[in-house]
């Protein structure tokens, strides 16, 4: 935006830059930079990207969307407090709440003091602080938002849902057939993957990272294998920098098509998934034949990818654009033509630009809201930036602009696998693979930003001198989504909640960690 | 549309031929069993799916095990919605705490004779994530666990080999 103080500038005067983070500037700041940090954000638009703990630290990151330019800032906290910056980032609360739960550091004059992962399950506090503490005897019950007002009646589901679904609790308050407020309750598939990832060497923690969301798991690899391979300064080869643009668009369209089928099954046109099933299987089956596993899982790891493409593999590549570019548009054709589908999708589930911007969502629940933001071209990773797509954005931010953008992305994306296949780099001479190996003996700090089929990914990652992760922080696109379901359904009846909550798909796992 | 549906009526069914019943899961099933619980049966099972702190990977191929290539239900066994209309319960993950307590209220509310399905190598051993503060790791250290299928996640083709062998088990005669 214009008028605005730009990042570096606010930040170089607040805060000192911390050596061997790469690529972009970590700066670490005092209480008073903080405070001011926080004043500063009251009237700039600088996206939050990402906040996460240490044991006596918090970090933060930041995007000032209009020149891409990131950084992190970091303070110190030896009495395990920080000002909060919930009341300029909403987004920010939960994983303030998250922080607090696993590190035990507490957020001063937070928007909302509840814990979050933590369900009293665990049988320990604050597990990732220096000191755990014993859980609290006898725990009460989680407080829910209070709710007032004459005809209003409550209706909780979960965290065990009717369908093949991952699990959380939603609390609905309803006036008749009408949604007044939705409270989500998430955090009951928390696995403690950062706790888990911490003391392993990069290659074994690449496969936690794999595990953090399966649909995203190309996704979640490839950002953490880019943000080691910063940590490091390692270059992979050029082969495998253009596998994994192919296995990542790969999953795009799986999962793209997969959502659509979806969406339309819970508008009760069961045709459309049955049809579109058919074709996620035909990208599967490809995905296995090219690199011997249907989702992809630990094929990209850090220094590369675990597995080159067969001989056939382009061939197999092109034949599958070509099928789905013959079947797909059918398809597409039919949900734009079937009034009583159109009926379920148009005007339902709406978030507003305002609330997407503020939450700093991204995605199709961003970009079908009108905010466009797409990892991929800006901050930009190779080798995107020598391929042509576009990024669809439409402003409807109704469940039909959210369909209609993965639609868009899934013919985006078979253009890519196109160019991808006829500008394949060759393998490096003298590697048998295309991947190298991880110098041991150097540490250091990275981070990298990941468009998955959800949206951007946040991985940031410090290694010591042997190579092993000392901490991790993945932050999936979900973060930044989930709260705004809450918005969408508010004024909807409750039957259209499968709907507008399939129109988001935000993942439970990669939020739960 | 129309045209579309023709084309689905002309094109011969797209459903694949079914896995033998896998011999595995056949042997970890056999006698588990008895003659009242397979009369009670018969060919048709239903199953409740839980998340006990999957990936999603799991769900993912679940999932594809009711597209028209795999299509389960033509075996007679089909997914429900509640645990008290189910059979089996097929559970996922490495039991994250946080849903213990939901998984064995889950088990405690499906009526018998039922089983339990492991799916995945979270649910079998507890994959990765065992050991950690925040998973109980293998399902059956919550719950008798009378099938596995490990894989990670299992092939739907894993999935239906497993299920169909333990369709053969309950209506063994
Ligand atoms: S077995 Fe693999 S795919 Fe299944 S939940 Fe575990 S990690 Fe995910």
């Amino acid at each position: 935006m214009y008028g605005e103080e730009p990042l570096f500038g606010l930040l170089n005067r607040i805060g000192t830059p911390v050596e061997g983070h790469r690529p972009w500037p970590r700066y670490r700041l005092g209480r008073d930079g903080w405070l001011r940090l926080i004043e500063g954000l009251a009237g700039n638009g600088w996206s939050l990207l990402g906040l996460w703990g240490e044991p006596k630290a918090v970090h933060a990151a930041f995007r000032e969307d209009f020149s891409g330019d990131v950084a992190v800032v970091s303070l110190d906290c030896p009495q395990g407090r920080f000002p909060s910056l919930s009341t300029v980032r909403p987004a920010a609360n939960r994983l303030e709440r998250a922080a607090h739960d696993l590190y035990g550091l507490v957020a001063e004059r937070t928007t909302d003091p509840r814990p979050w992962l933590d369900h009293d399950a665990w049988g320990v506090r604050r597990p990732l602080s220096e000191q755990p503490a014993a859980p609290v005897p006898n725990p009460g019950p989680y407080t829910f938002l209070p709710v007032e007002g004459e005809g209003l009646h409550q209706i909780p589901v979960g965290p065990v849902h009717a369908g093949i679904i991952e699990p959380g609790h939603f609390r609905f308050t309803a006036n008749g057939e009408t949604v007044v407020r939705l409270e989500e309750r998430l955090g009951y598939v928390h696995r403690g993957v950062e706790g888990l990832m911490q003391g392993r060497p990069a290659a074994e923690a690449a496969k936690l990272a794999a595990r953090i969301s399966g649909d995203s798991t190309v996704a979640h690899s490839l950002a953490f294998a880019r943000a080691v391979e910063a940590a490091l300064g390692v270059e992979v080869p050029a082969r495998a920098v253009w596998l994994r643009a192919l296995m990542a668009e790969m999953e795009r369209i799986a999962n793209h098509l997969g959502d659509i089928g979806a969406i339309c099954n819970d508008a009760a046109f069961a045709f459309m998934l049955a049809q579109t099933s058919q074709l996620r299987e035909r990208v599967l089956r490809t995905a296995d034949a090219c690199f011997g596993h249907r989702l992809m899982m630990d094929r990209v790891i850090p220094g590369g990818v675990a597995t080159d493409l067969p001989e056939r593999g382009a061939g197999l590549l092109l034949e599958l654009v070509a099928e789905l570019r013959k079947r797909f548009p059918p398809l597409v054709a039919i949900y734009d033509g079937k009034a009583s589908l159109q009926d379920r999708t148009v005007t339902t589930g709406f978030v507003s630009a305002e609330l997407v911007t503020r939450f700093g969502a991204g995605g199709h629940v961003g970009r079908a809201s009108g905010r466009d933001q797409d990892a991929r071209r800006s901050p930009g990773y190779a080798p995107y930036d020598g391929l042509t797509f576009e990024v669809p954005v439409l402003t409807e931010g109704d469940v039909n602009a959210r369909v209609w953008v993965r639609i868009r992305e899934v013919e985006q994306s078979l253009s890519l696998i196109e160019q991808i296949v006829a500008r394949l780099p060759a393998v490096s001479r003298g590697l048998d693979h295309p991947s190298v190996a991880l110098e041991a003996g150097r540490g250091g700090e990275g981070m990298a930003l990941v468009e998955s089929f959800r949206g951007e990914i946040l991985t940031w990652v410090r290694l010591d001198g042997e190579g092993v992760v000392t901490r991790c922080h993945p932050r999936d696109p979900s973060w930044f989504q989930w709260p705004l379901l809450e918005a969408a359904i508010g004024g909807n009846i409750v039957a259209d909640f499968p709907l507008c909550n399939k129109s988001f798909n935000c993942s439970y796992a990669g939020h739960d960690l | 549309m129309l045209k579309h549906i023709l084309t689905s009526l002309t094109g011969g069914p797209v459903t694949e031929a079914a896995p033998a019943p896998s011999d595995p899961a056949l042997a970890e099933l056999a006698g588990k069993l008895d003659k009242a619980a397979k009369a009670r049966l018969g060919r048709s099972l239903s199953i409740r799916e839980v998340d006990a702190g999957s990936c999603n990977g799991c769900e993912l191929e679940i999932h594809a095990l009711n597209n028209p290539i795999y299509d389960l239900e033509r075996f007679g066994i089909r997914f429900v919605a509640s645990p008290r209309h189910a059979d089996v319960l097929l559970v996922t993950g490495p039991v994250a705490r946080n849903m213990r307590e939901a998984l064995v209220r889950t088990w405690e509310a499906t009526p018998g004779p039922k089983w339990l399905v492991a799916c995945g190598d979270c649910a079998v051993s507890g994959g990765l994530f065992a050991g950690g503060y925040a998973c109980v790791g293998p399902v059956e250290e919550v719950l008798p666990v009378d099938l596995r299928i490990p894989g990670c996640p299992p092939r739907p083709t894993d999935l239906l080999a497993g299920l169909l062998a333990l369709l053969e088990t309950s209506a063994a005669r």
